[in-house]
């Protein structure tokens, strides 16, 4: 039915493209919005990280001159730079895999007969996801506290904002944050699944687990892959629980995260630098999400 | 075995292991629900007391309720400037979702429903658009907006919030599936022009995915932190997310402040809550089509 149609309008581009005003006026306003907003602010951290200021003697008139790659120099020798990346990339192998395998797990039990009262717990685990980070990492900053918690018989005793637990403390605020909200994008997936195709397994005599887990999930996998790519951008970006963290723990230094890096080093300020390490960030972050997505669709079609 | 009979044969499974793993489901779904509830439980209770009683009373449970007598002491203090806050981030969040899914249904639906030439071109720089993470275009906007002196403006917060490349790829997902190229096609014969069309008859078919997109939107500009946090210096445009964030980077200094922190943490929760309680049957039906494909 659809080539049908695709087929008669091809044949109408090729005299002219139809309903031209109308399109325009359609995508006009997004492409002019995106062009201001997405792609020039992209080619200007471009542009500024290939800039270096110049000072005629110590005390000239410093300038902007053309600088080539040598922001890009100072990235790539800036160690606590690629520290914090290191701990963002340990924090998502451990956070996104715990996350989205509870995520997984509860929207299998909201799928499956077993559960009784699903409208419930279905709000109850999404509810979370409607407290911003910030206001999450305060919330858990004091909930964490030695003395303030209410919990302090154990949090007197075990250091979480300390040195050693402080990232895996942002772990669970993160986690406690978005479980519900990827939970939910799995059951609508599985909601999709028309029941004729557990009939046969189940016919068959398979258990809840085996259709789980040779039916169900296979089904969803790529709303798997969505959850976890968006994930893996929100680890690399990490800045706003950190960030609210360091009023709790002096552990979190000044360059944390990459993005607490960005920012640390545009407050001094170093502009160039700090595009530098936006660019090198939003690359590298572009190409974990993208070597991600190829890796999954190729497992998908084997 | 053959004098079973066969339409009970699905659940054949044996009633006694039924009830062991739906005990353990309940169980495991019952820890969770605690985890995923007491530290908002626990907000609501510490918002509930008086100061000299937060450390004093058992932190899971109702002391005196000076509920009331906290937010009345909240909207005085340093001039109200809680509620204004608020109001920004409501404007904010309100303004920017509701624009932000106009444009972005549109350019999916035209996306979705029209052939041209840079279709998939404009579809693919949106998609790569999805992958760049907002916090990285901050930094760059914000030198930008230097340029036009147009930083610590409410402007500054705004605009950049319009842009929602996902938002025009779930709106394309959504009208591809639920907008028959007939109904517009009829729509042109009773002599509609496509502007007309789109607002009278596509838009309610969309509604469900643009109710997701309207909601995902507003969340992610009332949760943005790093945009204000990098744009503003004026505590009176500040969204509420930021001004919290700067009185509890205060504590240590102004300790009576984290009554206010506490109690304004609390009312800020509250509105996202109920939309999301009230949009629900949307926002559903909404997700699933994204997740598909």
């Amino acid at each position: 039915m659809s080539t049908a149609t695709d087929k008669s309008s091809v044949v109408k581009k090729k005299r002219k493209i139809a309903h031209r005003g109308a399109i325009l006026a359609f995508v006009l306003p997004f492409a002019v919005l995106f062009a201001f907003f997405y792609l020039a602010p992209i080619g200007y951290a471009i542009f500024s990280s290939l800039q270096v200021i110049e000072r005629e003697g110590t005390f000239g008139q410093a300038r902007e001159v053309f600088g080539g790659l040598s922001q890009y120099v100072l990235v790539f020798q800036n160690g606590p730079f690629w520290q914090s990346v290191g701990r963002v990339l340990m924090f998502g192998a451990v956070q996104v895999p715990l996350m989205l395998g509870l995520a997984l797990i509860f929207a299998l039990l909201l799928d499956s007969p077993l559960l009784k009262g699903k409208r419930f717990f279905r709000l109850a685990f999404f509810v979370p996801y409607a407290v911003p980070g910030v206001i999450a990492a305060i919330m858990w900053g004091f909930l964490f506290s030695p003395n303030l918690s209410p919990f302090s018989a154990v949090t007197a005793n075990i250091d979480f904002l300390g040195a050693d637990l402080v990232l895996w403390s942002i772990a669970n605020v993160v986690t406690w944050v978005y479980v519900g909200y990827n939970m939910l994008i799995i059951y609508s997936a599985l909601l999709a699944i028309p029941s004729e195709v557990y009939e046969a397994a189940r016919l068959d005599g398979a258990g809840h687990i085996r259709i789980a887990w040779s039916v169900k999930i296979p089904l969803v996998m790529p709303a798997i892959v969505l959850t976890a790519i968006f994930s893996i951008i929100g680890t690399l970006q990490l800045l706003a629980e950190p960030q609210v963290f360091r009023s709790f723990s002096s552990a979190i230094t000044s360059t944390f995260t990459p993005n607490l890096t960005v920012f640390s080093t545009s407050s001094i300020p170093n502009f160039n630098l700090a595009a530098a390490f936006s660019v090198v960030l939003a690359l590298a972050t572009f190409a974990l999400s993208f070597t991600f997505l190829k890796f999954t669709q190729r497992k998908d079609s084997e | 075995m053959s004098n079973l009979p066969s339409p009970r044969l699905p659940r054949s499974r044996g009633p006694r292991e039924s009830v062991l793993a739906r005990a353990g489901v309940l169980i495991v779904m019952g820890v969770f629900t605690l985890y995923f509830l007491i530290p908002i439980w626990w907000l609501f209770i510490a918002a509930t007391k008086d100061r000299s009683q937060f450390l004093s009373t058992n932190p899971l449970w109702f002391a005196d309720f000076s509920l009331w007598k906290n937010i009345g002491e909240l909207a005085t203090y340093s001039d109200g400037v809680y509620f204004r806050w608020l109001l920004n981030s409501v404007g904010y969040a309100g303004g920017g979702a509701l624009v932000a899914t106009l444009i972005a249904g549109m350019c999916g639906y035209a996306l979705a429903k029209y052939r041209f030439p840079g279709r998939e071109l404009i579809f693919n720089v949106v998609l790569g658009g999805v992958l760049v993470p907002a916090t990285a275009l901050a930094l760059p906007l914000f030198l930008i907006f230097s340029q036009f002196n147009l930083t610590n403006t409410f402007w500054s917060v705004l605009l950049p919030s319009l842009v929602s490349p996902f938002g025009v790829y779930l709106a394309r997902i959504y009208a591809s599936a639920s907008v028959p190229d007939e109904l517009i096609e009829a729509a042109r014969l009773d002599g509609a022009g496509e502007v007309r069309t789109f607002f009278t008859v596509s838009v309610r078919l969309m509604f469900p995915a643009l109710v997701t997109v309207f909601l995902f939107q507003f969340v992610s500009i009332w949760n943005n932190f790093f945009l204000p946090l990098i744009m503003l210096r004026d505590e009176t445009l500040f969204p509420v997310t930021l001004g919290l964030y700067a009185w509890n980077s205060q504590v240590n200094q102004i300790p009576e402040i984290r009554g206010y922190v506490l109690i304004g943490a609390l009312l800020s929760i509250i509105p996202l809550i109920i939309t999301f309680l009230l949009l629900q049957r949307f926002w559903r039906t909404g997700l699933g089509a994204g997740s598909v494909k």
